[in-house]
């Protein structure tokens, strides 16, 4: 037994946690596609804007795009909800909220991360040093993860934590590639170009796949594969198939501990059918942009659910 | 005239109960205890112990400064005093209990009326209601200072929500990491019982229909709230869940928690709320902090609510001059510990001589607390003063004066090595079926030279203190 609110905070924190990390990331990539270009690369960072899900929040402050702005409104902005340091802010909150529910360790990983950033992002990083404060950030994301996973009972507390991180990855992998689906889409039929081979490159590299996908797939990228990969395959850690078969577990574990099943239960375990089910092939034919939007609709209906079922609505 | 000193006599001496940890200290390299300084402090930001200070938005959080060096009670001193602080809550409790039934103690005039008529601390609510357990204040701090080798004065009786006790906790875990070679050499006895002891002493008063474990939660404000560490630190110390407001609500009679499998009443409730922010239905209707309803439950017997509200009758600084009085008429025995000579403003001859002396006295607010709103004459500007003396005379009735206390000093590290700084303490105390005091408590020290606030809010650190298993 939590408090809902309690069961909230977590669910938060953990979202907020994952959310930091995959902005680190999708800066990353953006940053090795404007790499090789020679101009500013506007495109390229207003689709990463994009992937964030803030393009509109940029939008409304800068009327450029370029590697300066976008990187601060990403890292530090804390007008955006989604920058690194408001994620690290909320997730810190959450975890104050909630501390009487995490180990020492757990909680000292937050706090000194949270320390630790809010000095790193104190002022604007010039771009030379990006890189090095990307890596940071995933290092001190790595540290809360590896403190959690360490030190935490295997209770509804980690299931509420899971369930956070996964429907936020899952979110996240999912709006990645809708918003490159253009690139994968016409490509179905015709060999890319070398130009296409960084976007879909950066595709993988947004969510740390550009060198486990060649452990599974081929040297060269190919847009039905990288699909593949990120949707159904259930071994990596960012796909969707993995994501979902992460909440269904923890939602399950929940059942058990709680000795109830809630509606969220059989929506998850629905979705989860449709991915362990499905043929690349099929959702290409079908329209790779439907099945993502309609996943990332899902996954929102879902979180709903849960918070409805265990009273942190 | 110096003040006294609790490690080093007049003359150079050290004080018997100082003198195993000043010879340890002769032997540091001080570049390690300053060293040490560095990493108490670091412990502290990492745990995130933090306090939050009102209207500064910058400071939003900051740590307390800690002290490392101990300061230090002997078992003999101690002994006093606990058996002093045992008569003071017990007296307290009998007078809580007595004002709010037949009053014998204002039917025997040895308290004026007219201090509880418009008193907002004394709660009409409370009339004719007793406590399960017949216990009003559960968790007291009582801040003591000390002038002299033997002469002890209580400076004021926390009886709604006292704070401090994680310092007193997190200051003893800190020092044992940094320093447990001194822990080897000097026998301390253990403060870190007083979690569980809270926990058995909040169990011990649940409500008498309460069938089987009794389920505990700490009421906070939030995360907002400048004490909030405290409010997490001890439900989870004491494994109950930390609830707010909006967690709590009122359902067949009890009050209930919402939690992931539905709601769950509560048995007792560690409200770390002050009461007008109990109960909107009751108290401050504009009130998102507790509960609406829970006085009702309260008074139909189906929860325990420590302290009880009212509570703050008994601490209000409008009543502490009749303290020795108050002690005295419920125990049968003398104050072992007294009070510090206060000055009612309320009374004119009174008022008179506090005005003529403002220069040698403290003038507090009779609701006021944490060292604001107060007037430390010596360390005052005459334009200070004057501008007190105006808001003293228009509502004396708000004000009580005291005396300016030479309170003792202990040494603390500062960056030319020791010095000596102003300190009081506040013991912990526990009542239920019988009263347990933690042996030790919260030191607080004036960081700067010369200065006797020691209020966290105003500048002061806090220190470890150590009461000798001798």
């Amino acid at each position: 037994m939590l408090l809902g609110r309690t069961a909230n905070g977590l669910y938060w924190m953990f979202r907020y946690i994952e959310r930091a990390e995959n902005m680190a990331r999708l800066i990353d990539a953006g940053l090795r596609m404007a790499l090789t270009k020679t101009s500013d690369a506007p495109e390229e960072w207003s689709s990463v804007l994009m992937s964030a899900g803030v393009k509109i929040g940029y939008d409304n402050k800068y009327n450029e795009y370029n590697a300066s702005l976008v990187s601060d409104f990403l890292l530090r902005d804390l007008d955006n909800p989604s920058s690194v340091m408001s994620c690290v802010e909320t997730a810190r909150l959450n975890a104050r909220m909630v501390r009487t529910a995490l180990t020492r360790e757990a909680w000292e990983s937050v706090n000194e991360t949270w320390m630790i950033l809010k000095s790193t992002l104190a002022q604007t990083v010039p771009e030379t040093d990006l890189p090095r404060v990307l890596d940071q950030i995933k290092r001190e994301t790595a540290i809360i993860r590896g403190a959690f996973h360490g030190t935490m009972l295997r209770n509804e507390i980690y299931n509420f934590a899971r369930i956070g991180t996964f429907i936020e990855r899952g979110d996240n992998t999912a709006r990645i590639l809708d918003v490159k689906y253009y690139v994968l889409l016409p490509s179905i039929s015709y060999v890319g170009t070398t130009l296409d081979n960084f976007q879909w490159e950066s595709i993988l590299r947004s969510v740390s796949a550009h060198r486990s996908y060649r452990w599974v797939y081929d040297v060269e990228y190919n847009p039905v594969n990288i699909a593949d990969y990120l949707i159904l395959n259930s071994r990596m850690p960012r796909s969707l198939n993995f994501c979902y078969s992460n909440i269904v577990d923890n939602l399950k574990y929940l059942a058990i501990d709680y000795g109830k099943r809630h509606e969220c239960h059989d929506m998850a375990e629905g979705i989860m059918t449709r991915l362990e089910n499905n043929e690349i092939r099929t959702i290409f034919d079908n329209g790779l942009h439907e099945f993502l939007s309609d996943l990332i609709y899902q996954t929102n209906s879902l979180s709903s659910k849960i918070a409805e079922a265990y009273n942190f609505d | 005239m110096k003040p006294f000193d609790e490690m080093i006599k007049i003359g150079g001496d050290v004080r018997p109960p100082y003198e195993q940890l000043k010879c340890w200290l002769d032997t540091q390299n001080p570049e390690r205890l300053a060293q040490k300084t560095l990493d108490a402090e670091n412990v502290f930001r990492k745990t995130g112990i933090t306090f939050a200070v009102y209207g500064d938005e910058e400071a939003a959080e900051r740590l307390i400064p800690f002290d490392i060096i101990p300061r230090i009670i002997t078992g003999n001193e101690w002994r006093r005093l606990s058996q002093g602080i045992e008569q003071r809550v017990m007296a307290l409790n009998a007078f809580l209990d007595d004002i709010y039934h037949r009053q014998e103690i204002i039917r025997a005039g040895r308290i004026p009326r007219e201090l509880f008529i418009h008193n907002e601390a004394y709660l009409p609510e409370m009339v004719g209601f007793r406590p399960p357990g017949n216990v009003y204040t559960h968790i007291i701090g009582v801040d003591i200072v000390r002038t002299e080798e033997n002469q002890f004065y209580v400076l004021e009786d926390n009886a709604r929500t006292p704070s401090g006790v994680s310092y007193m906790l997190e200051n003893r875990e800190t020092m044992m990491q940094l320093f447990p070679e001194l822990f080897q050499q000097i026998k301390v006895r253990p403060v870190e019982t007083y979690p569980k002891l809270l926990r058995q002493s909040l169990a011990a008063v649940a409500p008498p229909g309460c069938k089987g474990a009794p389920t505990i939660a700490v009421l906070t404000p939030g995360i907002y709230n400048s004490a909030y560490f405290e409010h997490a630190f001890l439900a989870d110390q004491m494994g109950v869940e930390l609830v707010e407001g909006g967690d709590l609500k009122v359902e067949n009679g009890k009050v209930v928690m919402r939690t992931t499998e539905g709601n769950r009443a509560i048995d007792v409730l560690y409200r770390r709320v002050d009461d007008s922010f109990l109960d909107p239905l009751t108290f401050r209707r504009d009130s998102a902090l507790g509960v609406a309803g829970i006085m009702d439950v309260y008074r139909s017997g189906n929860i325990t609510i420590a302290n009880a509200p009212g509570t703050g009758i008994a601490d209000d600084k409008a009543l502490y001059s009749y303290m020795p009085e108050i002690v005295e008429f419920y125990t049968g025995r003398k104050a072992i510990l007294e009070n510090v000579p206060t000055y009612r403003c309320s009374e004119p001859d009174t008022l008179k001589y506090v005005l003529e002396n403002l220069a040698d006295l403290v003038v507090k607010e009779v609701h006021g607390s944490g060292g604001y709103g107060m007037l430390v004459g010596p360390a005052a500007s005459k334009k200070e003063r004057e501008a007190f003396a105006l808001k003293l005379k228009a509502n004396p009735k708000n004000y009580i004066a005291q005396p300016t206390l030479a309170l003792s000093t202990t040494p603390i590290m500062t960056e030319k090595g020791l010095a000596p700084r102003h300190v009081d303490l506040r013991p912990f105390v526990l009542v239920s079926d019988r009263i347990r005091i933690t042996p030790g408590g919260l030191t607080r020290v004036a960081l700067k030279e010369g200065s006797l606030v020691v209020n966290s809010s105003q500048g002061g650190g806090t220190k470890d203190t150590w009461v000798l298993d001798d």
